[in-house]
C-alpha cells in the first residue's frame, strides 16, 4: 500500500492549509521532514525542512497512529501557513520522497471506506458537504455546463455511431450490394470533422477553471505601485473572499468575486534583474512563476519589458513626476475610482474570453482525459487505411465517450447500421 | 401406457444443430447421452438456408471445431460451394462460408454421431421435464416413457409454441410438416420462466430446372482449397456455382399489393423478427427508396434441383409469392416447390441462464439454440457445445466450462445473451466482439485447443493433430517457415502485423479479467447498497451480473453505480477476510 498525501482543508490560499499523509510510511516521512516525532494526537510546532535543509514553513504537526484514525492507517497532519507558495513547496518536497505520492481524487475517503472507518452514506454526505461550499450560483452554472457536456458527448457518440455503422457494414456485410459502396463513402472526412469539433471543446478551459477563477497577476519593477493597485482593485465593489499574507518571501493573494466570476489576484515581489538579498531573490523567482501561470498579467513597468500579452498599466498616473501614459496603456490613479473601474472593465473583458458563458460545454479534468483519448483515437482513424484498424480506433473512441455517459456504444452503432443499410438475407 | 426406465447422464431434447452438438459434446466428456427427437431420420437437418459460416458465423464454426465439434467436419463432407468473405480485408474479418448439399450434410452429422458409443438417438417427443425435489430428473415423452437423467439440454428450436404463417394460412408447428412441442412450453411457463415470442422466416424454394441460369450473373466457388475444419485433408465433392439476381420495381409493387393478408403487417405476428434477416416485405417497406434487392440463388444439393433464393424470405400468400418470383429476372418461369413462411415461437429470456447456459431456476436444465432467442445454425451449434459440455459436467461432476469475451465469439455471444437478453433474434456479427482483432476464424485452434484439451473433450486423433500443428506454429514463430502449412504461416504473419494492437487489447483484457474476479453481493441485497438508485437496482436485478465486469456491461448501468458496487464489494470482501 502506498503512502499518500493531499491538502485536505480546501484549496489554498486560506489562513491555514491542513496537509494529510496516510499510509505505512506516514510517520517515517514526518520524522524526515519535521524532525523528532511529536507525541501522538498532540499539536506540536515544528520547522519543516526540505532535503537540502532549507526551511519550508513553521507548521503544527500532529500524528495519529492507526487503525483508530480517519483512514484506518497511520495518519499525520501538517497545519501549514495557507499561502499557495508554501503549500506548493511542501507538496513538491513530499512528492520527491520515495514511497509517497499525491492522493488520487477521493482516495482518502476510499481508504476510509475500505478500512471500515466510514460507510458509503457517510462518504456521500461528505461529498455533499464539500460540494455545498461552492456558492449556489456557481453550482447552478456547473450543473448547466454538465448538461451541455452530456449533450455534446451524446452528439459525438451519435456521429461516431454513424461513421462506425458504415465501416462495420462494410466489414460484416461486404457481400451485400446495399453496402458495397460503403468503402467509397466519405468516412475519413466525417471522422476528421468530428475530431476537429472535439478539439474545439478540448481547447476550452475545464470546469475546474470556472470554479477556481481567472488568475490575475500584478507584476513590474519594485515600487511601481503594485501593492497600492492591488488594494485598489480589491477596495470597491469587490467581495473579498480571502486575503492572506504569506511569509515575507511569499506572494500576496486574494480571491475576488465580480459579476459571478471568480478572480484570483496575485501581487508579486518586484521584478529586479539583480539583487544580493537572498530572500528577495526567492520572491523574484516566485513572481516569475506567478507570471508564467497567470491568465492575465497586469504589467506596471516599461512597455518594452512587458511579458507577452500583458495588460499595460500606467499606475500612479496622478504622481507629479509621471510621464504621460504610453500608447495602449491603461492609466490608473488610486485616488480616481473611475480609472480603477476602467481597469476592471478591461480585466473582465479579457476574462470573458477565458471563462465561457455557462451554456457552453465544459469538461471536468477526468472527463477531459477520456475525451482526449477519444480524440486521439479519432485522429488515428482519420489517417488509417486498413478498414479493420479504422474500426478498432472508432471502437476505442466510442468506448471512451460511452464511458462518460454509461451507455452501450456497440448497440447504438448497430442501430445506426440497420437503420441505414438494407442488409441481411 | 407403460413406463420404461432408462438411465442416462444427459438427455438432449432436439436433434437440430444445437441438440446434435450438445449430445456429441456431452458424449466426448464421457457422459451417457440420449438424444430425443421426433424424427431420428431428420437429425442434423438444415431447415432454412443451405449455407454454413460467414462473418462472425464462420468464426463460431471454427471455434466449435476446436472442441472437436461436428459442424465444421459435416460442412466439409457436404460442401458444394465455398466462399471466403472479405478476402481483401484483414484475417480478423474474413469469414469462411460454405453451401452444403442438404442430404449429405444431414448424413454426415448422423454418421459423426454414430461414432459415439455412449450416445443413443431415441425417437419420441418430450412432453415434460421430470422435476424431483426442485431439480431436473429427466424427461417424460408424450407416450409416457420416462427417461431419467441428471441433466437435460433443451434444444427445441422453434418448436416451443411454434406457429407457422403464410398469408392468411396458419399451422401449428416448428417446421413445415412437423408438430410443435406445446406441453413442454406450458410447463416452462408454469415454472415461472420468463418466456417471450420471436419470429423468423424462410423463402420459397424453387425448382432449379425452371430457372434461366444463362441470363444471370454466376458466382463461382473459391478456387483455393480451404476447408472449414483443419482436420479435413481435402474437399470431398464437386463444386457448383451460385447466381445473383435482383428484385425489380415490379416485384416491390406486387409485394405492396399483397400486404393486406401479410401476417407481419396485418398484426397476426407479435414476435419481433431479426433486423439483419428481414423478410422481403420488410425490406420493401423499410427501404422504399431502393429500386432492387439482391438475391443469391443457392443450389441445395448435387442430385436434387431445389434452389434456395437467399434474400426473399417471406410470409405473403402463396399466389403473391408466385407473382413476386416471376417478376424477377431469370425467374420468369420458375416454379415454387415449397412456398416461404414465417414462424413465430416461444423462447426463454436468456437472462434466466448463467454463462454455462444453465437455467438456475431448475437445476440440471441447460438451454441451447433458438430457445435462447438466437438465430442461425452456427449460433445454435456453439451454444449446443457449451450446454453439452456443462450438462456433462453437471451430471458427472466434472469441471464446468466458461468461455469469455476475450477468448471466443462463443464467449461474446453467451455473455451478450445472459446479460443483455434479446429484443430480436440474436445473430453473431464481428462488430459485437470488442477483441475482434485477436478473435479470428483462422486462429480458433490456437486460441481454444488448450482449453479443449484441458477439459478432455477431444479425441486422440484431434489431440495428435493439435500437437503437430502447435509444433509447426512454434517453428514458424522461430523463423523456420519452410515446409510449414500455408495457413499457419499466414496466421503467424497476421499476428505480427497487428501485434501493437493485440498488445493494447491484451491490457484491456487484463483489466476485464481483473474485474471478473470481483464478485458482486447477492442481488437480493442490492437494496442495502447505499447510493444505488431504484433504476440501477432494477437493471442489475434483471441482468443478474455476478461480477463487477459483468455489471459494467449491463446496459444503462452508470459509472457512478459501478463505483458504488465496487466499493460495496470491497467492503464485503474485507468483512469476510
Amino acid at each position: 500500500m502506498d503512502t499518500i498525501f493531499a491538502v485536505s482543508s480546501g484549496r489554498p490560499p486560506a489562513a491555514i492549509a491542513v496537509l494529510r499523509i496516510s499510509g505505512p510510511a506516514a510517520f517515517d516521512i514526518v520524522s524526515r521532514i519535521a524532525g523528532a516525532l511529536p507525541t501522538p494526537r498532540r499539536a506540536t510546532l515544528r520547522t519543516l525542512r526540505g532535503g537540502d535543509g532549507e526551511a519550508l514553513d513553521q507548521a503544527l504537526v500532529l500524528t495519529f497512529p492507526g487503525p483508530a484514525t480517519a483512514t484506518g492507517e497511520d495518519l499525520a497532519e501538517f497545519h501549514l501557513h495557507g499561502g499557495r507558495a508554501v503549500v506548493a513547496a511542501v507538496e513538491a518536497e513530499l512528492a520527491r520522497l520515495p514511497g509517497l505520492r499525491p492522493a488520487l481524487a477521493g482516495e482518502f475517503t476510499r481508504r476510509a471506506l475500505e478500512n471500515g472507518r466510514l460507510d458509503l452514506a457517510q462518504a456521500q454526505g461528505l461529498a455533499d458537504l464539500l460540494a455545498a461550499e461552492t456558492e449556489r450560483e456557481r453550482k447552478a452554472a456547473l450543473a448547466a455546463t454538465e448538461g451541455e457536456i452530456s449533450r455534446a458527448v451524446a452528439d459525438w457518440l451519435t456521429r461516431i455511431a454513424g461513421v462506425s455503422a458504415v465501416v462495420e457494414a462494410s466489414l460484416d456485410y461486404s457481400d451485400e450490394d446495399d453496402v458495397a459502396a460503403a468503402d467509397q463513402l466519405p468516412v475519413t472526412a466525417d471522422i476528421a470533422e468530428l475530431a476537429s469539433d472535439i478539439a474545439a471543446v478540448l481547447k476550452r478551459p475545464t470546469v475546474e477553471r470556472l470554479r477556481e477563477g481567472v488568475t490575475v497577476v500584478l507584476a513590474g519593477p519594485p515600487n511601481a505601485g503594485k501593492s497600492s493597485l492591488f488594494n485598489a482593485l480589491l477596495a470597491r465593489d469587490a467581495a473579498i473572499v480571502t486575503s492572506q499574507a504569506g511569509t515575507t518571501r511569499d506572494t500576496l493573494e486574494a480571491v475576488v468575486d465580480r459579476g459571478g466570476s471568480a478572480f484570483l489576484l496575485i501581487d508579486t515581489a518586484g521584478l529586479r534583474e539583480h539583487t544580493d538579498d537572498a530572500i528577495e531573490q526567492i520572491g523574484i523567482a516566485r513572481a516569475g512563476k506567478a507570471v508564467d501561470r497567470a491568465d492575465i498579467v497586469l504589467w506596471l513597468g516599461e512597455p518594452d519589458a512587458a511579458p507577452a500579452g500583458a495588460v499595460l498599466v500606467h499606475a500612479r498616473a496622478d504622481a507629479i513626476d509621471r510621464t504621460p501614459a504610453p500608447a495602449g496603456a491603461i492609466a490608473t490613479a488610486i485616488g480616481d475610482p473611475v480609472s480603477v473601474q476602467r481597469l476592471w472593465d478591461h480585466i473582465q473583458q479579457r476574462a470573458a474570453d477565458l471563462i465561457p458563458p455557462t451554456s457552453t460545454a465544459l469538461l471536468h479534468r477526468q472527463q477531459r482525459d477520456r475525451v482526449v483519448a477519444a480524440h486521439t483515437a479519432l485522429r488515428q482513424a482519420a489517417v488509417e487505411s486498413d478498414l479493420l484498424l479504422v474500426a478498432e480506433h472508432l471502437r476505442t473512441a466510442r468506448g471512451h465517450l460511452a464511458a462518460l455517459l454509461g451507455v452501450d456504444a456497440t448497440e447504438a452503432m448497430l442501430d445506426a447500421l440497420f437503420a441505414r443499410f438494407c442488409v441481411g438475407k | 401406457m407403460f413406463h420404461v426406465k432408462h438411465d442416462f447422464d444427459v438427455v438432449v431434447v432436439g436433434g437440430g444443430h444445437a441438440g446434435t452438438e450438445a449430445a456429441a459434446a456431452a458424449a466426448r466428456r464421457g457422459a451417457r447421452v440420449a438424444l430425443l427427437t421426433q424424427r431420428p431420420e431428420r437429425v442434423g437437418a438444415m431447415s432454412c438456408n443451405p449455407s454454413i459460416g460467414g462473418l462472425g458465423k464462420g468464426h463460431l464454426v471454427r471455434e466449435v471445431d476446436a472442441f472437436d465439434g461436428l459442424m465444421a467436419r459435416a460442412s466439409d463432407a457436404a460442401a458444394i460451394h465455398h466462399r471466403m468473405l472479405n478476402r481483401s480485408k484483414g484475417l480478423a474479418v474474413q469469414g469462411p462460408r460454405i453451401q452444403a448439399d442438404r442430404g449429405r450434410y444431414l448424413a454426415a452429422v448422423q454418421e459423426l454421431l454414430r461414432a459415439y458409443p455412449n450416445l443413443v438417438v431415441m425417437a419420441g417427443e418430450a412432453a415434460e421435464l421430470v422435476i424431483e425435489r426442485s431439480r431436473v430428473g429427466g424427461v417424460v415423452t408424450t407416450t409416457g416413457q420416462v427417461i431419467h437423467a441428471r441433466a437435460v439440454v433443451l434444444a427445441t428450436g422453434t418448436f416451443l409454441g411454434g406457429r407457422l404463417f403464410r398469408g392468411s394460412e396458419r399451422h401449428e408447428g416448428g417446421r413445415v410438416d412437423e408438430a410443435p412441442a406445446n406441453r413442454l412450453g406450458e410447463q416452462l411457463r408454469g415454472e415461472g420462466l420468463p418466456i417471450a415470442r420471436l419470429k423468423t422466416g424462410t423463402p420459397p424454394r424453387l425448382d432449379g430446372r425452371t430457372i434461366d441460369w444463362a441470363r444471370l450473373e454466376p458466382q463461382p466457388s473459391d478456387a483455393d482449397a480451404w476447408t472449414m475444419s483443419p482436420m479435413t485433408a481435402a474437399r470431398a465433392l464437386p463444386q457448383v456455382a451460385c447466381a445473383i439476381t435482383r428484385t425489380t420495381v415490379e416485384t416491390h409493387d406486387i409485394i405492396r399489393g399483397g400486404l393486406d393478408d401479410s401476417p407481419l403487417f396485418g398484426g397476426a405476428i407479435e414476435g419481433q423478427g431479426p433486423r439483419y434477416c428481414p423478410s422481403i416485405e420488410d425490406k420493401v417497406h423499410r427501404f422504399g427508396d431502393r429500386d432492387g434487392h439482391q438475391i443469391f440463388l443457392e443450389p441445395e444439393a448435387l442430385d436434387d434441383a431445389t434452389v434456395y433464393p437467399n434474400g426473399i424470405s417471406t410470409s405473403l400468400a402463396t399466389d403473391v409469392q408466385e407473382a413476386m418470383v416471376r417478376s424477377i429476372s431469370g425467374l420468369e418461369r420458375a416454379r415454387i416447390t415449397t412456398p416461404g413462411y414465417a414462424v413465430e415461437y416461444d423462447h426463454v429470456d436468456p437472462r434466466a441462464l448463467d454463462h454455462h447456459l444453465h437455467l438456475s431456476a431448475i437445476p440440471g436444465v441447460f438451454c441451447a439454440g433458438q430457445i435462447n432467442g438466437t438465430t442461425g445454425y452456427e449460433e445454435a451449434a456453439a451454444q449446443g457445445l457449451v450446454a453439452g459440455l456443462n450438462a456433462a459436467a453437471h451430471a458427472c461432476d466434472l469441471a464446468a466450462v466458461k468461455l469469455d469475451r476475450a477468448d471466443s465469439y462463443i464467449g461474446v455471444m453467451i455473455d451478450d445473451l445472459v446479460l443483455q437478453g434479446v429484443s430480436e433474434p440474436y445473430r453473431m456479427l464481428t462488430a459485437r466482439a470488442e477483441f475482434r482483432l485477436s478473435l479470428r476464424a483462422d486462429n480458433a485452434e490456437t486460441r481454444l485447443s488448450p482449453l479443449a484439451i484441458a477439459i478432455e473433450c477431444v479425441t486422440p486423433a484431434r489431440r495428435a493433430h493439435i500437437t503437430a500443428r502447435d509444433e509447426q506454429r512454434a517453428r514458424v514463430r522461430a523463423g523456420l517457415a519452410d515446409g510449414a502449412p500455408a495457413d499457419i504461416v499466414r496466421e503467424i504473419e497476421e499476428d505480427q502485423r497487428y501485434a501493437p494492437y493485440l498488445a493494447r487489447q491484451a491490457d484491456e483484457i487484463e483489466r476485464m479479467r481483473r474485474d471478473e474476479g470481483i464478485a458482486l453481493p447477492p442481488l437480493s441485497t442490492l437494496n442495502d447498497v447505499p447510493g444505488l438508485s431504484n433504476e440501477m437496482i432494477e437493471r442489475l436485478t434483471t441482468a443478474a451480473p455476478r461480477t463487477l465486469a459483468e455489471a459494467s456491461r449491463v446496459r444503462g448501468v452508470t459509472p457512478a453505480a459501478l463505483s458504488t458496487l465496487w466499493l460495496h464489494a470491497r467492503k464485503l470482501q474485507k468483512q469476510h477476510a
